[in-house]
């Protein structure tokens, strides 16, 4: 329900097939190569002035485009950038002016591109080292950090005398390209654009692969996306390091543009426009970073000229403006400019391909009918003094489907939390086919076989329905950031996407493959939950209450599939409140009440049990 | 799904009026043009499965979620309703979450009942703590401990004494009884129809559909949404359909396990 | 070192120490009842200083000019809200008294010899003009998104907090100011002397805490306040509204934000942007509080005084560094012990 910076980000041209819908309209790749025209003659037929105007946006578009990453697609805010921009022009600074280096670096001394590589590298291990640090907190402790660290950095630029204190550093020689020495505005702004381009491709890519989909789960989504097998900590960490490294890479740019750098461009308050940036423009797409970029740079210039006449007073007042244009965003159109301008210039929408030919994925050996699967030993779960669940025991075989069901409070949710090993119980234990499930993290149990839904569904309401259970699959796949950003991973994509259309056919869902999961009715997210629990090909499955909002239509054709998979051996156990749903499907039944098993045998028999019939209607004296 | 209606409530004189009321979250609708009467002095009752929109009625009710539909309240229809406003007019809600302040003395939770009141210059919350207490000799000895020290009994009377403090007209309950024990329940039970003998009306969400039916005047009963049966408790409770609904009963299961 | 010097730079730590403590306490409070990171705190400590030695100065404090505006903005913005809401516009006693409020104000100002008042009246006139400001940001800027996420909040508490540095500049100039210290003289206390300006730091900062302390456990609104902090839900089913709760501790924080700007400005020169790094070790203190303990997060911020205090005399280019990087260790502590928990609001 929360309003949100991100929305989707844009899908790639590349593997799309266009849609008929506003069929007159350009494609994406002629407004791309409109625009790229644009800039490649803007050099040539600008005044200089505007010339620099347009570096120092593609310098700053470079950073926002990071934060675009971290903050409007991962949700981790950072306002210490500037630090890093810093990092990077104070490293090749250093590097290519000094004199004498001690022996271990001397061989970077000199060339700006080596310096740029020691600068990267430089900025991933610090950038590292502080993801390690505040990257596990919650929420608002990174941005926090970011304003600590954002002002020792700067501090630190200002104090050391090896960096020339506040007076910075001169004499920096301009970067030369194949002999080429890029030392006006109008050469190293292909050098800044050429960067730009690249940084706004690849990260599109890396958007639209498997890695992508775990970074855009970040954002409201990890509890589901570590039980679907992501490693959220380590997507964190990859789209830390990423703003950084861009951040870093502007940095080394600004400083050969410049020739000389001292600490003021890397203090905390442009750490700060760096992030106004990305917000005004559009934090949740990669071209808002550039829009952001270029209206604040433009106002910029135009208020620091305007406003210090009509005040009366010199200062930097533009910053009232910039304070007070973010806070209405963030109050009125809280995802930015870059949408509202994406409406004037419409293009066709597009949609992934789903590649016939793509190989199946390898599918796991199914247990053989009849195996015990699940096995619950006298569980017991205290919270305090409060007992959830007391000696609770339960089997599931395969090929078979077990309800747990219960009135409200009974305590089955916390049952569930034990099965799935969200939670580990106080006493007693839970095996997986022969294994405990106490001390093992949502992802290795998911690795072993067991898949589960929500029962407040948890998927990602912007992202597509194919999206969203493609991250089901994520784990039957293995390429990773760097074959993601240059499209090395198309093949398994491929399959993996086929996996996932697969699964939605199956359950159903087929006319909705490419809407957006938010706009399916509450039934119908229930059911694509299913579809993106089986995209990670489970032995076990655990449903909490799937038939919860669904029409009788859809109960009866959930009903078949539970059954078709049963016969295919899966084990599955549902937790519902659904007793005609329930009664009609399953095996057999465990009924609690207080935390404790009243009953537990076959459906017809348990509706007769004079304690469950008590349980469900309430006492009567 | 069946649409029975039995009859109306007709009470003499109506304390709420709900009509056409319906909550969406999203694109989805969870309640949809329910209609639903309390009369003066009356206990009527909302029942029906799990997910059925009991609790988005009361919340919607009150004014916590945001709803299409009208309000009427003590005669006079609130455009859009605010907690706050509503709470001042004298409606309260005891929540399914009980929603305490567990961190805080049972004293000061109570007293924090009576927050509106204060604030509107009627300072009689000393008296009205007494009255509270009396009706639960058991939060009296428990006055100085943290709410959030409670059993589950004890929270659920703290969380009704709390909504006393206001000295409502209205009170909603949500599944007061929840996850208590029989003889906790027959207590709050007991509660609940000493209440409406002081004159309070009572709009109760209840999950335990014989007991809520026993002690109620009117029952609506919500399937997926919307008012699927209503008539006098006494009359519901002998309806099989009521039956029917929580356990499934009637469906076709015995016949397909036969095969 | 010896033990002279050591004592000096205690007694330096201390008293900055107590302003940060303050300050941790105040953001702590905006935090725990309306989950807004309250960056611009610290300019509430600016504003208080500055519009003390205007006054004292004898000018005619332009702050007051903000204060109407602001409360015309307030104004309509609320018309607006009820027109939406109601169909009516609706203009009860409260908005007029906070429309009516900044031009007795302005009136006041013009009547009052400014620069001979006693200082007690020169700062009840400076919390007057100052700590209205604290609910009137609350309405036109936090009001409208109170339940956005705390990111958000956070982005535009910094986006008021640059705001706030430009309009500071815009109303008290680049310079600095000082203030006249409140009393002469010190007290001996064995090898050192206590300075006068120290104590008062001290007493008034105790005396502070202890209002504050007897507000939240004795008064109901306190109690309702921490209530709203406890459960937000709960506390507006008692009709505490979520308005009412960010508009009093609002209040609280422009409160104690104006009052170390008026204690601290004796001791330290204070410049239209020098509340971000004040208020910014507060927030070390409260993160050292883990963001929930009052009493922990006061000892954190009098920590933070203290090891700024010592390491100005031992590494002074490295102060700043130093102070910040204290929060890494906490921060690491944190990160161990605690598990990260998915933000579901």
């Amino acid at each position: 329900m929360n309003p949100r910076l991100q929305t989707e980000p844009g899908t790639p041209a590349s593997t799309t097939v266009p849609q008929t819908r506003r069929s007159n309209a350009p494609s994406t790749r002629t407004v791309l190569a409109v625009f790229l025209a644009a800039l490649a003659f803007a050099p040539m037929v600008l005044p200089e002035f505007q010339v620099t105007l347009l570096n120092y946006i593609g310098l700053y578009a470079l950073v926002a485009l990071g934060l675009v990453l971290l903050t409007g697609v991962g949700g981790l805010t950072s306002f210490g950038q500037a630090a890093f921009v810093g990092l990077g022009a104070y490293t090749t600074a250093v590097l290519t002016t000094a004199t004498e280096l001690p022996g271990w670096i001397a061989w970077a001394a000199g060339s700006p591109w080596l310096a740029l590589l020691v600068g990267l590298v430089l900025t991933a291990v610090v950038a590292i080292l502080i993801g390690s640090i505040t990257l596990r907190l919650s929420g608002h402790y990174l941005p926090l950090g970011t304003i600590a660290w954002g002002i020792s950095l700067y501090f630190l630029f200002g104090t050391m005398d090896i960096l020339g204190g506040h007076t910075g550093m001169t004499g920096i020689p301009p970067i030369s390209l194949f002999g080429w020495e890029l030392d006006k505005g109008g050469e190293i702004f292909y050098l800044i654009w050429a960067f730009l381009l690249a940084a706004v491709l690849t990260t599109r890519n890396l958007l639209d692969s498997r890695e992508g989909r775990a970074i855009r789960a970040l954002k409201g989504g990890m509890v589901m996306a570590e039980a679907m097998g992501v490693n959220t900590s380590r997507s964190r960490m990859v789209i830390f390091v990423i703003a950084a490294l861009l951040a870093c890479a502007s940095g080394w740019l600004y400083a050969h543009m410049q020739r000389f750098v001292n600490p003021t461009p890397f203090g905390l308050h442009i750490g700060i426009e760096y992030l106004f940036m990305a917000v005004v423009g559009g934090a949740g797409h990669v071209w808002g970073a550039l829009v952001g970029a270029g209206v604040i740079t433009v106002m910029k210039q135009w208020l620091q000229d305007l406003l210090p006449q009509l005040l009366g007073a010199s200062g930097n007042f533009e910053v009232i403006v910039f304070g007070i244009m973010m806070v209405l965003i963030l109050q009125r159109a809280r995802d930015g400019i870059w949408p509202l301008l994406a409406k004037l210039v419409p293009v066709r929408a597009v949609h992934k391909q789903i590649s016939a030919s793509a190989e199946p994925l390898a599918r796991r050996p199914m247990p053989a009918k009849g195996e015990l699967i699940l096995e619950a030993k006298n569980v017991t779960r205290k919270f305090g003094g409060l007992v959830a669940n007391n000696n609770m025991s339960l089997e599931v075989r395969a090929g078979e489907i077990l309800a747990l069901i219960g009135p409200n409070g009974a305590g089955k949710s916390t049952m569930f939390n034990q099965l799935s090993g969200v939670d580990t119980p106080s006493a007693g234990e839970v095996l997986f086919r022969g294994q405990p499930v106490a001390g093992k993290d949502s992802r290795e149990i998911a690795r072993m076989g067991m898949s589960r839904t929500f029962q407040h569904v948890k998927l990602l309401p912007t992202m597509s329905v194919l999206d969203n259970v493609a991250i089901g699959a994520h784990m039957r796949g293995s390429r990773s950031v760097l074959p993601s950003a240059w499209r090395l991973d198309r093949a398994e994509e491929a399959r993996l996407l086929k996996e996932a259309a697969r699964q939605i056919e199956r359950v159903g869902l087929g006319e909705h493959m490419f809407a957006e999961a938010g706009s399916l009715a509450l039934g119908q997210q229930r059911i694509l939950e299913i579809a993106r629990a089986l995209a990670a090909d489970p032995c076990l499955l655990l449903l909490d209450e799937p038939a919860a909002g669904l029409r009788y239509k859809e109960k009866e054709a959930l009903g078949d599939l539970l059954r078709r998979l049963r016969a295919e051996g899966m084990a599955i156990l549902i937790v519902e409140h659904d007793m005609d749903f329930v009664m009609n499907l399953v095996d057999r039944v465990v009924v609690m009440e207080f935390g404790e098993k009243i009953a537990e045998g076959l459906p017809d028999e348990v509706q007769k049990n004079p304690a469950v019939l008590e349980a469900y209607l309430g006492g009567v004296e | 799904m069946m649409l029975a209606r039995v009859e109306t409530n007709t009470a003499t004189r109506t304390v709420l009026e709900v009509r056409d009321l319906t909550v969406a979250y999203g694109k989805v609708e969870a309640l949809t043009k329910a209609n639903l009467v309390v009369g003066e002095g009356q206990i009527v009752t909302v029942i029906g499965p799990n997910g059925a929109g009991k609790t988005t009625m009361l919340s919607a009710i009150m004014g916590l979620l945001g709803s299409k539909g009208e309000v009427s309240f003590d005669g006079s229809v609130e455009g859009v309703p605010s907690v706050e406003r509503m709470v001042t007019r004298g409606m309260n809600l005891v929540p399914e979450k009980r929603e305490l302040f567990g961190e805080m003395s049972v004293e000061d939770n109570l007293l924090l009942g009576a927050f509106q009141r204060y604030r509107g210059g009627k300072r009689d919350h000393r008296e009205t703590m007494e009255e509270v207490f009396g009706l639960f000799p058991r939060l009296k000895e428990r006055r100085r401990q943290l709410a959030g020290t409670l059993s589950g009994g004890e929270r659920q009377m703290l969380a009704v004494g709390r909504a006393l403090m206001a000295r409502p007209r209205l009170l909603m309950l949500d599944e007061p009884s929840l996850g208590l024990a029989p003889l906790i329940v027959r207590e709050i039970f007991r509660i609940i129809a000493e209440l409406r003998r002081r004159g309070v009306s009572i709009l109760l969400v209840e999950q335990n559909a014989r007991a809520a039916l026993q002690v109620a005047d009117y029952a609506y009963v919500l399937e997926t949404g919307s008012v699927a049966m209503e008539g006098p408790a006494r009359t519901l409770a002998d309806d099989p359909r009521v039956i029917e609904t929580y356990l499934g009963l009637g469906g076709k299961h015995q016949d397909m396990l036969a095969t | 070192m010896n033990l002279q010097i050591a004592m000096l730079l205690g007694q330096d730590g201390m008293t900055n120490g107590a302003i940060y403590a303050l300050l941790a306490l105040s953001i702590l409070l905006v935090f725990t009842v309306t989950r807004v990171l309250f960056i611009p705190q610290g300019e509430f400590v600016a504003f208080g200083a500055l519009t003390m030695a205007t006054l004292q100065a004898g000018h005619a404090p332009a702050l007051v000019w903000l204060l109407a505006l602001l409360a015309v903005i307030a104004t309509i913005a609320d018309l607006l809200a009820g027109r939406r809401d109601t169909g009516r516009y609706r203009f009860g006693t409260g908005q007029a008294l906070r429309l009516g409020y900044p031009f007795v104000l302005i009136g006041l100002i013009q009547v009052l010899p400014l620069e001979s008042l006693p200082m007690a009246l020169q700062a009840a006139l400076t919390l007057a003009l100052v700590v209205p400001l604290g609910p009137l940001c609350y309405r036109l800027f936090y009001q409208p998104i109170a339940n956005a996420p705390v990111l958000i909040l956070l982005i535009v508490s910094v986006a008021l907090h640059v705001a706030m540095v430009g309009v500071g500049l815009l109303i008290f100039g680049p310079e600095g100011a000082r203030t006249q210290p409140f009393g002469e003289g010190g007290l001996e206390l064995g090898p050192i002397t206590l300075n006068a300006q120290t104590l008062w730091v001290l007493t008034a900062s105790l005396a502070l805490i202890v209002a504050l302390y007897l507000f939240f456990e004795r008064t109901l609104y306190g109690k309702a306040l921490r209530a709203t902090a406890v459960n937000r839900v709960g506390a507006r089913l008692m009709g505490i509204s979520p308005v009412f709760a960010g508009k009093a501790s609002f209040f609280l924080a422009a409160l104690i934000g104006a009052l170390s700007g008026i204690l601290i400005a004796p001791i330290t020169t204070i410049y239209f942007d020098s509340g971000f790094i004040i208020s910014l070790k507060g927030f070390v203190g409260s993160i050292i509080g883990g963001l929930a303990s009052y009493p922990v997060a006061a000892l954190g911020a009098l920590l933070v005084g203290l090891i700024e205090a010592f390491s100005a005399f031992f590494a002074s280019t490295y102060k700043e560094v130093i102070v910040f990087t204290l929060i890494i260790p906490f921060l690491l502590w944190r990160s161990l012990t605690s598990r990260h928990v998915e933000e579901e609001e």
